[in-house]
């Protein structure tokens, strides 16, 4: 029997198109436009102004607090301004603007192929490169990756979960790194592993992807066989449901533990990253790499060139559409991000981010939403609902702002996996209301729970 | 192309809609339907037809005219409605009785609550109960109908669980019953002797249970608990005195207790939501019904059972919740 | 016979008195002591409920009235500076008369002004919209047109416009309670002083984009020029992020800034003839960059719609 998280869950369409696609690079684009607030937490300060030279994988933002990351150019060239750019929601954004010259690397840089698989016996070492080279969590909330390892004194990992289950429907940039990077991805686990200090490191994968789990489980056969250090680290095969992907449901699966309400994964002693991240950690630390370039799947069924891309971070999306050959006419929604839990683009405009993981585009069939109609109380967002909550009332008090039983509702809970708009029958918003709901009750407990001044 | 489409997530959506479940409910319907119209031939057609061509039109006139919104006949409830309460009728009931029982299950116990969804009791089965109170001796006459297939002579004037009633009450024995009455379980598994159309059939009813699990239209919970709670209670009786009470099978496969338990109390609408609370109302639906037949003045007590308990829905659904993770 | 309807009636006297001196002993055991002027305060008060004072209601407003020391932090906007004078009359106070103020929308994003650029296709909220992304055009700042400021009128004096795809204001039927404000994810409304005959002049824009990307954004944008606050004789305009702003209790109402303004993003409303005309020499745009304007279209149609669009 096949480990799956324990409550609610659904099954959208796999329509993993582009998994035959082998990773490309994509050739440069003439201008770059790089986000400052490319993470969780506070958005990067540039520290390069127009007219200065930049180097490829030098730093041009630094961090603003605890929860922020250095932000690193992903091309060498001339920076033209620095300045407020709508990113994909068409929200003025700090951007550094870089007119691209041919690639000159910043010093200490490994840029071989080389596969380093000695790990640093020094954790700081480790942590200071992943904070050094900007490293944040690839999948989907860009949380730095530096604070995630560094957990409270008082608490203590005992396992350390990388997610490959990669649950969203169409996406295949992890799909692919694990089958063409996978002994990269082992040694940023066990890297991962040594600033832990976990003996256990389960990489969650879902059983729809055989060829990654055979080659995960070959990379793991190889290293172990090279060093101690890479003991301990299994592949998980695990059944498809969405949204697996979900940090507490991976933990669910994985270890049957489930995370307290308004808790963290650290309080289970759990630290879950991504596969990308692993990655990610692999060339900040062996290679001194920053995160400068990402893998993105470009997909779609009416995209006639399906692709998994390594783009450099800051590249406009319309350039990589325009590589591709241009938006569909029959496209009515382009995506970034999974079609459950990916953010619809407003700005073609807009640049890639660190975390971009995929272009996806929908027709108006396969996205427009139908008319609301009557709830029939069916109850299949309750049971769809992965966190047991019950989508429908959330969604009535919602309507009627009725906070104090919001709470007592569990609405802060909800993980905003789409599972319950998904499965209406009736094309109710559930989720536009209770999401809009969740962010007043989070922001009245934590008022309520925060020192009076 | 076209401006870029813009909301929240998620970007995709289920193929399952309302009209596609109810679609499934008016399928699984079918077995129970074609069985009733090869039994009870052209009588039931006028019965099925007059029901359900009542309860659209009457949808629809609310919805146009009354309420002045958007209509919502698309939907298929009011189908389902008008077949549900087709099958809780005699075949031989004139098409005015359908009538009355589509006004009072559409008009009444539906539309007057804001349409699909809103409504507290089950229409289908308001509009039975109010057709029994109002007019008893034509929702308890049987006899009269000609099939396409044999067996209309065989139709008695009452269902095994009024001759039952009767009987006890003349002080008869059950054993004494049955010898009169020639009862076989594997007639009221696959044709009935007697009953409204849905009910003649058990194994029909069967078909359609199956069809709606395996589509996933409903739980089995609910269903299932009301069978177990039925088969239990009557079998504590049955044990104590089996000349006084029938026994398990006989409740099980007579009267209205699969066809209620499989579609009327499954209505989405008016049963809780978890499938703690199914249980719960299940429960209380099999042993209210079980209290009415072995008690009760009436012969068969489902369709009161299932409102009576249709009331407590709100109140199991505020009590029984599933549970949330990671919350003990 | 007798005796039973005589002991009837005993009874029943004597349970009457009884539970009459229960209620007694309740009563007054369980008497609230409250200041008998705040029933008389809430008495005068509209009962709207709105909450628009600030407090949670009109009897909380009518306590509060009675426990402050003087009448200037309260307020009834829903009442105005009448129920304001029969409450300072109920408790013998002062009240300061206060202008009356009027809920007034400040986006000329109107749907010839400002080209769609997306396809808005979830919840209609704004709430929800402003949490997703920039709006259905190009302009960040402006009104998202999901009427969540309709939702919260209680007196029901906002309405969408569906030519413009903008919130009108009844001024006849607005409290300024202050509702729609809050309601607005975008802070485009702003309760300002009603004015002389409902005369008033406002920047209707707030978008703090350069020039330029405002322009370009919507063609009657303030695009931050200052040519308004160069014009105007009483300093009431200030000009911060690239967006203009009258000061209401400076602006004379002199109307020289809506003449000036290159877009037509000053509005004037209630006036009885269109604003003066400026100099000859028609007002250049501020910006290179900017698309050719069409200041006296816009000019033109500005006192009619304007007036609507209130």
């Amino acid at each position: 029997m096949k480990k799956t998280f324990s409550i609610g869950g659904v099954h959208p369409d796999d329509k993993k198109i582009s998994a035959g696609c082998a990773i490309e690079s994509l050739p440069t684009p003439k201008t770059v436009y790089i986000s400052m607030a490319q993470h969780l937490g506070g958005p990067a300060k540039a520290v390069v102004a127009a007219g200065d030279k930049v180097k490829t994988g030098q730093v041009i933002g630094e961090p603003t607090g605890f929860i922020s990351a250095y932000v690193h150019s992903s091309v060498t060239g001339t920076v033209k301004s620095v300045g407020l750019r709508k990113d994909l929601a068409g929200i003025p954004v700090v951007h550094v603007e870089i007119a691209v010259e041919p690639d000159e690397w910043a010093e200490g840089i490994d840029v071989s192929d080389t596969l380093v698989t000695e790990i640093p016996q020094d954790p700081k070492f480790i942590v200071d490169r992943i904070k050094s080279n900007g490293v944040v969590g690839l999948g989907g909330a860009t949380f730095p990756t530096n604070v995630k390892l560094c957990p409270p004194p008082d608490k203590k990992a005992d396992i350390l979960i990388l997610n490959g289950a990669e649950c969203e429907p169409y996406l295949t940039s992890d799909y692919r790194i694990m089958i063409e990077k996978p002994q990269q991805i082992i040694i940023g686990a066990a890297l991962m592993k040594k600033v832990l200090g976990v003996d256990h490191v389960v990489v969650g994968i879902e059983e729809n992807k055989p060829e990654a789990i055979a080659k995960m489980k070959e990379a793991i056969a190889a290293l172990a066989a090279l060093s101690s250090e890479y003991a301990g680290i299994e592949v998980m095969t695990l059944k498809k449901k969405y949204p697996q992907g979900g940090e507490k449901q991976l933990i669910d699966a994985v270890t049957r533990r489930q995370v307290k309400s308004m808790g963290l994964p650290i309080d289970v002693g759990a630290v879950v990253q991504n596969v990308a991240t692993s990655l990610a950690v692999y060339d900040a630390v062996q290679k001194n790499r920053p995160l400068i370039d990402n893998t993105i799947t470009v997909t779609g069924e009416c995209f006639p060139k399906q692709s998994n891309l390594l783009v450099r971070v800051g590249t406009p999306l319309s350039y990589i559409i325009d590589y591709l050959g241009g938006v569909p006419e029959n496209a009515a929604k382009a995506i970034s991000g999974g079609p459950m839990m990916g953010k619809a683009i407003a700005n073609l405009d807009a640049a890639t981010l660190k975390g971009t993981s995929s272009i996806l585009f929908l027709t108006e069939e396969q996205t427009r939403r139908k008319p609301e109609t009557n709830c029939i109380r069916c109850g299949k967002c309750a049971e769809a609902c992965p966190m047991g909550l019950e989508p429908f009332l959330l969604n009535k008090l919602a309507r009627n702002g009725l906070m104090d039983e919001l709470e007592q509702n569990a609405v802060q809970d909800c993980i905003e996996c789409g599972c319950c708009l998904y499965s209406c029958p009736a094309n109710i918003p559930l989720l536009d209301t209770i999401r809009i709901a969740k962010g007043e009750v989070i922001r009245i407990i934590r008022s309520r729970t925060a020192p009076k001044k | 192309m076209n401006k870029l489409l813009v909301s929240p997530s998620p970007h995709i959506h289920s193929k399952t809609s309302t009209r596609s479940l109810m679609l499934d409910v008016v399928i699984a319907l079918l077995p129970s339907v074609i069985v009733s119209v090869l039994y009870y031939g052209w009588s039931a057609v006028a019965v099925l037809a007059s029901s359900v061509v009542f309860c659209v039109l009457l949808e629809y006139l609310i919805t146009k005219y009354l309420l002045k919104r958007p209509g919502t006949i698309g939907d298929l409830s009011a189908v389902v409605t008008g077949i549900i309460l087709a099958l809780n009728l005699p075949p031989t009931a004139p098409w005015w009785v359908a009538m009355i029982g589509a006004i009072v299950a559409i008009g009444v116990a539906k539309m007057t609550f804001g349409g699909l969804g809103q409504n507290v009791f089950n229409p289908a089965i308001t509009g039975r109960v109010f057709l029994l109170i109002s007019f008893p001796a034509i929702m308890t006459t049987w006899g009269g109908a000609k099939g396409f297939i044999g067996g209309a002579d065989a139709v008695s004037g009452a269902t095994p669980l009024g001759i039952v009633k009767e009987g006890l009450m003349q002080g008869q024995t059950l054993q004494q019953i049955f010898d009169l009455h020639d009862f076989s379980y594997a007639q009221m598994l696959f044709v009935n002797i007697g009953g409204s159309a849905g009910e003649i059939s058990a194994l029909a009813v069967i078909i359609g249970f199956i069809y709606m699990l395996a589509r996933k239209v409903i739980r089995p919970y609910i269903t299932l608990s009301i069978l177990v709670t039925v088969a239990v209670f009557s079998g504590i009786f049955w044990l104590i005195d089996p000349s006084q009470f029938t026994d398990p099978l006989f409740n099980l496969l007579t009267g209205g207790v699969l066809l209620g338990s499989v579609f009327m109390a499954t209505d989405y609408v008016t049963s809780p939501m978890s499938d703690k609370g199914g249980i719960i109302f299940g429960v209380g639906i099999g042993i209210i019904t079980m209290l009415i037949r072995y008690f009760g003045s009436y012969p068969e007590g489902m369709s009161f059972a299932i409102l009576i308990m249709n009331s407590t829905v709100p109140l199991i659904n505020k009590f029984c919740k599933q549970k949330k993770f990671g919350r003990a | 016979m007798t005796a039973t309807i005589i002991w009837t009636i005993a009874a029943i006297t004597v349970l009457g008195v009884l539970l009459a001196v229960v209620l007694y002993l309740v009563a007054t055991k369980f008497k609230v002591e409250e200041d008998p002027r705040i029933d008389e305060v809430e008495k005068v008060m509209p009962g709207a409920n709105c909450g628009g004072c600030g407090f949670a209601g009109c009897r909380a407003f009518a306590q509060s009235c009675v426990e402050a020391a003087d009448l200037d932090n309260n307020f009834c906007p829903v009442g105005g500076n009448e129920v304001m004078k029969k409450v300072a009359a109920v408790l013998g106070r002062e009240v300061k008369e206060k202008a009356p103020m009027v809920a007034v929308v400040r986006c000329n994003g109107t749907c010839s002004n400002r080209p769609l650029t997306n396809d808005y296709d979830g919840l209609k909220s704004c709430k929800v919209k402003a949490a997703l992304y920039s709006g259905d055009t190009g302009c960040f700042y402006g009104c998202l047109g999901c009427g969540d400021c309709v939702a919260a009128c209680q007196f029901g004096a906002i309405s969408m416009d569906p030519e413009t795809g903008l919130p009108v204001v009844d001024e006849e039927k607005c409290t300024a309670c202050g509702a729609c404000v809050k309601a607005c994810p975008k802070k485009i409304i702003e309760l300002r002083n009603k004015g002389p005959k409902g005369r008033r002049v406002f920047v209707s824009c707030v978008n703090m984009e350069k020039g330029a990307a405002a322009r370009k954004a919507c063609s009657a944008a303030c695009i931050g020029c200052g040519k308004c606050a160069k014009e105007c004789p009483f300093g009431a305009i200030t000009v911060e992020h690239n967006v203009a702003y009258i000061d209401f209790n400076k602006c004379k109402l002199c109307r020289k800034c809506v003449a000036v303004c290159p877009t037509g993003a000053i509005h004037d409303v209630n006036f009885p003839t269109p604003a003066p005309k400026p100099e000859k020499a028609a007002p250049k745009p501020a910006e290179e960059a900017a698309p050719a304007p069409k200041p006296a279209a816009a000019k033109a149609a500005s006192p009619e719609t304007v007036k609507k669009e209130e």
